[in-house]
Formats: structure tokens, C-alpha cells, sequence
């Protein structure tokens, strides 16, 4: 039985931080008072950031899973920026930053350097955003997953660009409005049938261990850090953190947003090892496309007249990854 | 010196950096006000109660709840519990069983036989209580609890009131409500029997009291003229259900016709059959949808048989034949005669058509204003002499054991106030949880526990009581269902979503507090909260 199930009789627990009513070990990495805060307060990120929230979710799991015992290495991107302005750090763990493109392999060096110096409880983890992860860093990657190196990839996805002003991103949703895909033309906003699915790729390497994730769902996220790390060799997580600034989201609608991607079936929520997929989060309470793209300023040019039909493209990719991936069944209540 | 190559500075933490400038707006912790402790008319504090009973504490929970209300288990029976119609939850799955928790609270406590704790001092002032019903017991408690010296007169021979004559036994187990008035009895407050209080004024004088509240209730049914033979037996629903309590049961025959629609017609129509009527039929002017009784209880008495001629009323009685009118609705939903007629056999017939108060206690008090036959009171439940104050069914008010009890709580707090010479101030009323405040999605689904019910052949021949209670696994799971409104459950739900760790845990029991020297101000945790008890308030810039 997981622990979620243990947790389901408690109805205000199953999908909280924290259960006043569990026992401490049942309860969340976040819900404990000596959680790490790996990135602690006075980061420059926006406010309602998903990224930060994303960050330290994960490391703070990562860092109860190996006793401390964490070395990250970070991507160019937001999460740099706004956690180290020289010389200033919001990270409460060693950290490493080189170059945009080219963090595994940086992370793949300090495993190595692990390896030999004896340190074979100190492990590597590396970050990045979805700029870093799935344009600039992808040779990189793809040679860490290839190698079968012992790092934890993770990338915060969060859709484009947004530390240099919004630019489109491989990752970036079709439809979408960013400053490099503006709104306008017969096609306004991301093209469709454009970008990658890294997480797929990461799956099709065949690598020990490749998921998903949201910051909309905690309990899920850490399950999936802490099992990662139990694991050696190349392991990937893609999480996705809206981004108030990038998707013109009010700052308190970062998890709302997490949450509706996730139901809405545009953001499918898996796991999968050595290239099978082994689990899938079932969508809880169902909702159209349209809830999802509405509180969103870079989707408002497809709430027209003539948006009509390209939400009905979206709502059917959605549709794709609901058979797909099979996130709705009669079960209900995931 | 000893700095890595191009490095001039020395490594700094980000704390340096107070975030907390940024903000516009700031979160802040409120209590809100839950919507069945907005609906109860005992003033319960519900979602405090369901707290400390979700978490297995049941003694506390029942402390809670008897801070309120000294009748839990009688509450937890007869209550119509307005709470639940109120419940957020209603409107995720359905409203939670608070009536049927209240109940195992209320049967714990007995089984384990927890008492009140006594006043803590005592105030030497004394107060004479006429009447032993739910709201004298309640106002009785009360003030004894804050240490007045309490003589209650009550005119029958038992205790209880409405809730012994007038509530049948196999809604209330008459050990419950007897294990319940002797706990408010042992607090020190003297229960004078058979004692009717014929003149207020001389019965306080008499016996040196310093303040009164009346709380007689309203014994006498109210009687129709129905034409009728001789031979005819015509008798009212409060005499009948008071001779239940007595050692000859009432000869109703094998035909039992009910006149009215309000849940004493059902309680006389249920009753009449476990004394082994055939047929117990209840006549009504209007229709079932426009019916004064519950819904619960028609339901409940149509299974055990009853049955119901609904838009009638009886014009007359001769010996085993009443001839009823059949009615039809105006467009104002006023029943009309039609002029069409029909009989219909009956060995007896029962008025159930409301209930009268017996003012005659009242006699030579000066100031006192009558009104509609009940008497009138300020907000504070005075009447118009002062220092003689009243409640339950005997004032204005829907007439329930819970608004009984509601009015001794009230009550007690303005005597307690003006023996001292001052005013109650009612602490002020926090905004609604309304279900818009909260966010439903962390609530798992968990439908309501449904409670045993005796079966209907045992419900149509006996007395023994119709509906079960939870036991402990379905009692705390029931509690568990609670949303917790406005209230903070400490799910740590603000401390982890904070995207600048700026949500301060400060431990079991102790909730949380800001860190405004970082929070942004980005309003995740108050949109991220459960239950609603953060609020986000422009900043003053």
C-alpha cells in the first residue's frame, strides 16, 4: 500500500501538504519544519513563481533522500538568475553553475569526480529550464541518457524563454503567444505541429528511469524525487511550473494552472523505466481545454470567434494524451 | 585574500535580500465563521467540536460541545439539525453527518460518564428557573456553571418537559435524557418537582431570588370545533403523547385519524400505531410540499404505514365516521373548500394543530407584554419587567428543543450580565465561510455514513428506538468529512506552497505566521488554502 492510500481515510490529508493527523514519516517533505529549504527566501523570482516553488520541492526531496548528500548542477536560465546575482546565493547546497547548454555534462564531471575520490554517497543532480533542457542542452542530454551517466536530470518546464522576455521554446505549447510567436497572422501564436516531447525521448534512451510531474501535485513530486534517487544511473524528471510573468497568469494561479493542465489532459503525469511505461496519474475531476487556457493572457487571442477551431486542436491533442496515456477511467478519484 | 581567482566578493545569502518590499497585497490568518455554526440555533461551535473528535479526541470534543450545549445526546436524536442544510460539503458530495457525531459524542460521554466541571466560584446571586424543559436545563447549566445559585420549579412530575411528554421514546430513549438532566443536576442545581409556580412575583419573593426565567413551554393543544356526536372520542396530540409517559396507555381503537401537518401529528400518528392501531391516518388541509413536519419524519412514518389524505379537513365527528372536505389550492397556495364531501371511519380523531402556552404564572406582573399569546422579550430575553427573563416556546421563536436550548445559553449570559449590573456584548461575528472562499479540490471524496434504522415491522409494534448510532470507526471517519470552514486544520498547505519560503510553521497546535520580510505578497497560499482562512488585504503603501 503507498502512502497515498494510507492517507485516503483521512479526507483532508490525501491531497494536503501536510495531516496534522499522520505520523510525521507519513507526512510530506515540505510539511516538515527541518526540510532542507535548499533554495531559501530572498530569490529575485517573481512573485507566484512555479519554478522556485518547483526547485525547492524537488531539492529539498532529493536532499532527505540522500541525507544531505546533493550536489546540483543548474542550467543558464531564470532559476540561475534569480537565485545567485553575484554575489549573492539563495542555495543551501553546494551548486554549480558553467555554461546554458551544457549542465549534464557538467553533473556527469561531478559524478565522475565523485566516483573517483570515494564519495559514492555525494550525488549529482542536474537542472535546468526547458530553454536549457530542450533547445540548448539537448546534445548534452541525450549523451548523459546515452552513457548511462549517474545524474538526475531535472527540467523545469515552463514553457519558453521567460528570464530573457518570453521567447518561444521547443517546449513551448502550440497556440501560444510569446514574443517570438506573437499573436497576430493566419496562425497567431506558437505554430502547431512544432516542438518535442523530451520526456518521450528521454523514455525512447531506455534509460533506468524517466517521469513527470507538477507543483500541483506534491505528494506525487516527491514520491518521484526520493524514488529517483534511489536509483543509479541516468534518470530524467520534467516538471511543470506555470509561469506568471511568461503566461500572463494572475500570481496566485501558479498551482491553479499546474493543476488544470494536469485535468485538463494537456499535461499527462507518468513514470516510466529502462523505456516502458509503468504509471499513469489519473485525472481526478475532468475539465475542458478552455478552463486551463482562459486565465492565461498568451492563449486570450483564441477566445474569439475565430480561436474557436484552434481550441478545438488543443482540446484534442489533450484528447491524444487521454487515450494515450489512459488518464481518465472509471475509477474516478485518483 | 584567499579568494578564488576573479572572485572580489565574498559569497552572500540571498536573506540579505528582504523580498518582502515587493508586496501590494499581504496574506493574513482569519477565523471564519463556519455555516453550521451559523445555523445553529444552540450556538454550537460546531467545527471546533468535529476538530478535536477528528482526531480521536472525543472527551475534548465533547467538552467543546457542551461549552454550547448541555444535552448532546438528546440533541444528537431529536436535533432537526439547520447545521447540516448549512454544510459547505453538501455541495461537494453531501453535508456531513454532524447530528449522528453529536449523538456518539453525547452516548460516549454517558457510557464513560464524563461530568461538567463545577463553577469555580460561587456568586452568591440566586436564580429561580420556572420550568424543566430544554431551556430551563440549558439556562440552568449555565448559570450554574457561572456560579449562581439555581432552584428550577418545574410543575411536572419528571424533568424534561417537551422532551419527556412531548417527543415520543423511540425517538428519544427516556435513560438518555435522564442521564443527561442528572449530570446538570449534580452540578448543584436544585430541581424542585411537582412544584407549579402559580404567581412569579410571590414565588421569587418567597424564596429571596434575585433574578427569573420563565421557560413554561406550551402544554395546552389547541382545540378546533369540530361539531360531534356524543359518542365521538376527540382528544389532542400533547395529551396523548403526555399520557405515553404515564402507566395506562391511551384506548385509541383500530382507526386513528390525525388533524394537522406539523411533526406533532406525525409523532401522535407514529405513536398510535405502535399502540396497535390498523390504520393511522393523518388528514391535512394542504399538501405534503407545504407540510410544517420534516421531511426525515413524513418519510419516516410513511414507511412504518401511515398513511396521509392530503388538502382535507374534518367538519364534523359522529361515532366512528368523520366527514372530511376535500380542499384544492388557490393560486396563493391557500387551501379553498370545494363543497365536495366524503367520510371516512375512525374510532378516534387526534387534534394536532399547535400548542398553547399557559400564561396564568404571569398574573399582576407589571410591564409584561402579551402578544399573539406567547410572551414578548428584548434581544436580551427580558421581558418587559426587569430581572424576570424567558425563553423556548413560551417567547417568539420556532419551537425546537434546539432553539429551547439556544435560549437558556442566551439567556444566562444576559442574566449573568445584568445580576452584576452590566451588559452582555456579544463577541463580534466573524465573516461566512462561504464555499467560494475555499478550495475543494484537497478535499478527498468521501460520502456521508448512513446510520442503521430499526426495521419497520419492529417500528410499527414497539417503542424502541428508530434510528441507530455511528460507532467509533464510522463516528471518526463521519468527523473526518468535516471541511473545517474558515478554520485552519493545520494541513501545512500555506507553509509548502509559498514559492519564497516565507510561511513560518510554528508547531502542533500553533498554527502559522507570516514571514513578511520575504512574502511577495503573490496570494498562492490564500488561494491554496483548503478551508479559507487566509485573506489577502491591500497593503498600505
Amino acid at each position: 500500500m503507498d502512502a497515498t492510500q494510507k492517507l485516503h481515510f483521512y479526507q483532508k490529508g490525501t491531497f494536503t501538504v501536510g495531516n496534522r493527523l499522520v505520523s510525521e514519516e507519513q507526512r510530506s517533505v515540505q510539511a516538515s519544519t527541518d526540510r532542507s529549504n535548499a533554495l531559501t527566501c530572498g530569490h529575485r523570482a517573481c512573485q507566484g513563481c512555479g519554478e522556485a516553488l518547483g526547485a525547492r520541492y524537488a531539492m529539498d526531496a532529493a536532499m532527505r533522500a540522500t541525507g544531505g548528500n546533493v550536489i546540483a548542477v543548474n542550467a543558464t536560465g531564470c532559476l540561475e538568475v534569480f537565485t545567485t546575482p553575484y554575489p549573492e546565493t539563495s542555495w543551501q547546497t553546494p551548486w554549480l553553475h558553467s555554461l546554458f547548454g551544457n549542465a549534464a555534462a557538467v553533473a556527469t564531471g561531478v559524478a565522475a569526480a565523485m566516483r573517483v575520490k570515494g564519495r559514492h554517497e555525494v550525488r549529482a543532480l542536474a537542472q535546468g529550464g526547458d530553454g536549457g533542457t530542450t533547445d540548448i542542452g539537448f546534445g548534452c542530454l541525450s549523451g548523459m541518457f546515452e552513457r548511462n551517466d549517474d545524474v538526475l536530470y531535472i527540467c523545469y518546464d515552463n514553457e519558453a524563454y521567460m528570464n530573457t522576455g518570453v521567447q518561444r521554446s521547443s517546449a513551448t505549447p502550440p497556440a501560444a503567444r510569446t514574443a517570438t510567436t506573437p499573436a497576430m497572422g493566419p496562425q497567431p501564436g506558437n505554430v502547431f505541429g512544432t516542438g518535442k516531447n523530451v520526456p518521450k525521448i528521454a523514455v525512447a534512451h531506455g534509460i533506468p528511469y524517466v517521469a513527470t510531474a507538477t507543483v500541483a501535485d506534491l505528494h506525487d513530486l516527491e514520491r518521484k524525487v526520493i524514488k529517483a534517487m534511489g536509483i543509479h544511473g541516468a534518470r530524467y524528471l520534467h516538471i511543470h511550473v506555470p509561469c506568471p510573468l511568461g503566461w500572463g497568469a494572475a500570481s496566485h494561479d501558479t498551482i491553479r494552472l499546474a493543476r488544470l493542465a494536469v485535468e485538463c489532459g494537456l499535461f499527462p503525469v507518468f513514470e516510466a523505466e529502462h523505456g516502458v511505461i509503468t504509471g499513469c496519474r489519473k485525472i481526478r475531476r475532468q475539465v475542458p481545454v478552455e478552463e486551463y487556457l482562459k486565465p492565461q493572457r498568451r492563449f486570450a487571442h483564441l477566445f474569439t470567434e475565430a480561436g474557436k477551431e484552434r481550441i478545438g486542436h488543443l482540446q484534442a491533442l489533450a484528447d491524444r494524451n487521454i487515450a494515450e496515456y489512459h488518464l481518465v477511467d472509471a475509477e474516478g478519484d485518483g | 585574500m584567499g579568494r578564488p581567482y576573479a572572485i572580489t566578493l565574498d559569497v552572500g545569502s540571498s536573506l540579505a535580500n528582504l523580498t518582502g518590499s515587493w508586496r501590494t497585497e499581504r496574506p493574513v490568518y482569519v477565523d471564519r465563521l463556519p455555516p453550521c455554526n451559523n445555523a445553529c440555533p444552540a450556538g454550537e461551535n460546531i467545527q471546533q467540536w468535529l476538530y478535536h473528535a477528528e482526531s480521536g479526541d472525543y472527551e475534548t470534543a465533547w467538552r467543546t460541545l457542551t461549552q454550547d450545549n448541555p444535552l448532546p445526546a438528546v440533541m444528537g436524536r431529536v436535533c432537526y439539525h439547520p447545521c447540516e442544510g448549512a454544510c459547505n460539503r453538501a455541495q461537494i458530495d453531501e453535508a456531513v453527518g454532524i447530528n449522528s457525531v453529536e449523538r456518539f459524542l453525547g452516548d460516549t460521554a454517558i457510557r464513560n460518564g464524563w461530568t461538567f466541571a463545577p463553577p469555580q466560584a460561587e456568586t452568591g446571586k440566586r436564580v429561580l428557573i420556572v420550568g424543566a424543559g430544554p431551556s430551563g436545563l440549558s439556562a440552568a447549566y449555565h448559570l450554574r456553571r457561572m456560579g449562581h445559585a439555581i432552584e428550577i420549579h418545574e410543575a411536572g412530575p419528571f424533568a424534561g418537559g417537551m422532551m419527556r411528554f412531548g417527543i415520543p421514546k423511540y425517538r428519544l430513549p427516556r435513560d438518555v435524557l435522564d442521564a443527561e438532566i442528572k449530570r446538570i443536576t449534580d452540578l448543584g442545581v436544585t430541581l424542585k418537582l411537582n412544584s407549579k409556580v402559580n404567581r412569579i412575583i410571590d414565588s421569587m419573593k418567597a424564596g429571596k431570588f434575585d433574578a427569573a426565567f420563565l421557560a413554561v413551554g406550551a402544554h395546552i393543544g389547541k382545540r378546533a370545533y369540530i361539531p360531534a356526536g356524543s359518542a365521538a372520542k376527540i382528544l389532542d396530540a400533547v395529551s396523548l403523547l403526555r399520557s405515553m409517559e404515564g402507566e395506562d396507555r391511551p384506548l385509541l381503537g383500530r382507526r386513528v385519524v390525525v388533524y394537522g401537518g406539523g411533526n406533532t401529528a406525525i409523532d401522535a400518528a407514529r405513536t398510535a400505531k405502535r399502540l396497535g392501531a390498523t390504520e393511522a391516518i393523518i388528514v391535512y388541509r394542504r399538501t405534503r410540499d407545504r407540510m410544517p413536519a420534516h421531511d426525515f419524519e413524513v418519510e419516516e412514518a410513511l414507511q412504518e404505514g401511515i398513511m396521509m389524505k392530503w388538502l382535507s379537513t374534518i367538519k364534523r365527528m359522529d361515532e366512528g365516521v368523520l366527514t372530511v372536505e376535500k380542499m384544492q389550492l388557490d393560486e396563493k397556495g391557500f387551501p379553498q373548500p370545494t363543497g365536495e364531501f366524503e367520510t371516512l371511519e375512525t374510532d378516534s380523531l387526534v387534534l394536532a394543530l399547535g400548542q398553547d402556552v399557559d400564561l396564568s404564572l404571569l398574573d399582576g406582573v407589571l410591564g409584561l407584554e402579551i402578544k399573539d399569546g406567547v410572551v414578548q422579550v428584548d434581544t436580551n430575553m427580558m421581558t418587559g419587567h426587569a430581572g424576570i427573563f424567558a425563553g423556548g416556546d413560551m417567547v417568539p421563536s420556532e419551537r425546537t428543543v434546539t432553539v429551547g436550548v439556544g435560549h437558556g445559553k442566551k439567556a444566562a449570559r444576559h442574566i449573568d450580565a445584568w445580576l452584576r449590573g452590566e451588559a452582555y456584548i456579544a463577541p463580534e461575528r466573524h465573516e461566512l465561510a462561504s464555499i467560494d472562499k475555499m478550495n475543494s479540490w484537497y478535499y478527498a471524496d468521501a460520502p456521508k455514513t448512513v446510520r442503521p434504522m430499526l426495521e419497520v415491522v419492529r417500528r410499527q409494534s414497539t417503542f424502541e428506538e428508530v434510528q441507530g448510532g455511528l460507532d467509533e470507526t464510522n463516528a471518526l471517519y463521519e468527523a473526518r468529512r468535516c471541511l473545517s470552514c474558515g478554520n485552519c486544520f493545520e494541513c501545512d498547505n500555506c507553509y509548502g506552497v509559498c514559492p519564497d519560503n516565507a510561511v513560518i510553521k510554528l508547531g502542533p497546535g500553533k498554527r502559522f505566521r507570516f514571514n513578511y520580510d520575504y512574502c511577495k505578497g503573490c496570494g498562492v497560499c490564500a488561494q491554496e488554502c483548503p478551508c479559507g482562512a487566509i485573506k489577502m488585504i491591500p497593503e498600505e503603501i
